[in-house]
């Protein structure tokens, strides 16, 4: 495989690669194999913010470089491009919070690890959380939360996952003021300080 | 007096509001009369005693203890935060109930919950409040968003009031929509046709935004008399309040409400110049806001919450780019007139230790977050006064032994010398109400110097 467009993105050249990605189109060069550069470079930009190389505003940079990508190469694909997501992961900050910077940047990591990211967005009601697990049959969930009153909502929701019987479920928290002692009063299975430790703890339990 | 004022050194500014402060005046700007003597006597000990720990020169008579809730009082007196924001004697009684048990060296006023009227009257977008957005019980909450766009910035740097009045607020107050359509000031002038700049004035949608104005101005005054009112009374009683003023870092200014994370931190790779000229504009201006609150009130403490340079948000080169040249500008702006900037750094700030030490001794006070207090006092022990660090989750789900064990550690590691107020690292709207004792009285029974 060609290298350039995972460079020119992993080094986040935006208009150097969408130019990469026209010229290439225009030459014939197959949709697929520019999708997989471009899922290649997003990959070692998650590497390098796990080495604190990058940081947020690169990754929401890569982000944005990719989407113009993306948009690039959509009219050229037949169809919605199989993939084989390593598992499923069902995110989203719980009930009363709308906070989501924190949350987006664990949806980013675990997606550009491989995964299969469901986000159910902000301010999740308990059964949202528990509806999703039952139709995605996902094994791993992150509750993500700000404020103080997310300590809460998130005991609620983990007592309702096991309620309703969903007792194989890994549950993952985090969030600015969420340590270990949260944890402990949530119950929780663990808790990740940061996008990193999130996909540590996921690769954990569902492997890849 | 002009020529008086100029002469004073920053220093001697900061010992004139400190000194303002101390002598507090009632509304009609008469000395103010406290309950008792004792009143008076704790009240001007309280403030030494904080003084004395910012500026490093000599050692308080104790570590101060200055908890900084955001909503706790409704929480603790058991009124919803709907409540708090539009009953302005429940919001005052609550916020003095939770003065008069805990006892701090200072409280922060009872302005926090805000006025859900006003905002109301406005139509304010830029926030969900309880009723509006968030359940009655919950605080309020920032929603993100573009409220000035990527392709604004020269509407920005070159005629920042212009920008404010008639793009940003009819952005962020839906009454306000017909602000877009004022006029140009700066076109007024001579004889000739000045009338044709006011035609904006007689629209029917304009007139409705000026009554909306007026309405809210109304709303505004009554509100502010409550807490104004309640700053008094906790004085006379003997309690300080701590906050002389607000501004913001002008990265955060930009970032946080204008622009958003995301479109500030992509304008840091697609337009880095024009952002770094915005920031350049916006500085003034954030000076400007904090010294004169500091001067209406007679206040020195200028509080400013920071939140995009944190660990992690920012590389060191992004922060030392980007952040740190207009956040120390102002920073040193608050100062030269006298000014304690009190910046509070939500989340970590380990990294920025040793970039954020150089501003002028003994004249800022920082609060942490989850910042190592022991190596912040080892780099900006002779520097800076730091605050804070107690953290939410021991405060609402530990036990009053837990804050104790945590407390003394703090105390130990940061307060040696002086130079730390006891506090919680980041705001908090409910905690275990003996938890928030227990670290009060431990500070006082602890903390003292001997």
């Amino acid at each position: 495989m060609p290298r350039e467009l995972v460079n020119l993105l992993s080094n986040l050249k935006e208009p150097e690669s969408i130019d990469y990605v026209e010229k290439s189109l225009g030459r014939g060069v197959d949709p697929l194999q520019l999708l997989e550069q471009a899922r290649e470079g997003m990959k070692i930009v998650g590497e390098k913010y796990a080495d604190e190389k990058y940081f947020i505003p690169d990754l929401i940079f890569s982000g944005e470089i990719l989407k113009g990508v993306v948009d690039k190469l959509k009219p050229h694909l037949k169809k919605k491009e199989e993939t084989s997501p390593l598992g499923k992961v069902v995110l989203g900050t719980v009930a009363g919070d709308i906070h989501d910077i924190g949350k987006n940047l664990v949806v980013f990591m675990l997606d550009a690890s491989g995964f299969e990211v469901l986000d159910l967005g902000v301010d999740v009601p308990v059964e949202k959380f528990v509806n999703a697990i039952k139709e995605t049959g996902s094994r791993v969930i992150g509750l993500s939360g700000f404020l103080t009153l997310a300590f809460q909502s998130m005991k609620q929701t983990v007592d309702a996952i096991k309620e309703a019987g969903l007792h194989d479920v890994k549950i993952m928290i985090g969030g600015g003021q969420i340590d270990e002692r949260v944890r402990s009063f949530s119950g929780a299975d663990a808790y990740g300080k940061d996008a990193m430790e999130a996909v540590k703890l996921v690769k954990g339990w569902i492997g890849g | 007096m002009e020529e008086k004022k100029a002469e004073l050194s920053a220093e001697q500014k900061q010992d004139e509001l400190f000194q303002r402060w101390l002598e507090p005046k009632d509304p009609e700007g008469n000395n103010l009369t406290f309950k008792n003597s004792g009143a008076e006597k704790l009240y001007r000990e309280r403030i030494t005693r904080i003084k004395d720990a910012i500026q490093l020169k000599k050692l308080p008579d104790r570590v101060p203890v200055c908890p900084l809730p955001s909503m706790f009082p409704a929480f603790y007196s058991g009124i919803s935060l709907q409540e708090a924001m539009y009953d302005y004697d429940k919001c005052c009684a609550a916020w003095k109930k939770y003065v008069l048990d805990f006892e701090p060296d200072a409280h922060m006023g009872c302005a926090a919950p805000g006025s859900g009227k006003f905002f109301e009257i406005l139509d304010y977008k830029l926030y969900a409040w309880p009723g509006h957005g968030v359940s009655p019980e919950h605080s309020y909450q920032c929603i993100e968003g573009e409220y000035m766009m990527a392709d604004e910035y020269d509407e920005l740097i070159h005629d920042p009031s212009h920008f404010f009045n008639n793009i940003y607020l009819p952005r962020v107050f839906g009454s306000l929509d017909p602000f877009k359509m004022l006029p140009f000031l700066p076109g007024i002038l001579e004889m000739y046709g000045v009338a044709f700049n006011f035609i904006p004035y007689g629209l029917p949608p304009v007139q409705t935004a000026l009554k909306a104005l007026m309405e809210a101005g109304s709303e505004a005054l009554k509100w502010a008399g409550a807490v104004g009112g309640f700053d008094g009374e906790m004085a006379a009683l003997g309690f300080p309040q701590i906050i002389g003023g607000f501004t913001k870092a002008p990265f955060d200014t930009l970032g946080d409400t204008l622009r958003g994370t995301k479109g500030i931190m992509l304008d840091m790779y697609r337009q880095p110049d024009k952002l770094l000229q915005a920031l350049e504009v916006i500085t003034p201006l954030m000076i400007k806001m904090g010294v004169g609150a500091a001067k209406m009130n007679g206040k020195p403490i200028i509080f400013m919450p920071l939140h995009k340079g944190a660990d992690g948000f920012l590389s060191d080169d992004q922060f030392k780019k980007f952040y740190w040249p207009t956040f120390r500008k102002v920073i040193v702006g608050l100062i030269e007139e006298g000014c304690v900037p009190f910046p509070a750094a939500e989340g970590g700030y380990n990294s920025r230790l040793s970039v954020i030490k150089d501003v002028p001794k003994g004249k800022t006070v920082w609060m942490f977050d989850k910042t190592d207090m022991a190596n912040a006092k080892e780099i900006l022990g002779n520097t800076a006064c730091i605050l804070g660090n107690m953290p939410l989750s021991i405060l609402n789900l530990g036990t009053p032994d837990d804050v104790r064990e945590y407390a003394r550690k703090l105390i130990d590691d940061a307060a040696e010398g002086g130079g730390y107020i006891m506090a919680n690292g980041a705001f908090f709207d409910n905690v275990k109400a003996e938890n928030l004792k227990a670290m009060v009285d431990f500070t006082k029974e602890y903390g003292v110097y001997k």
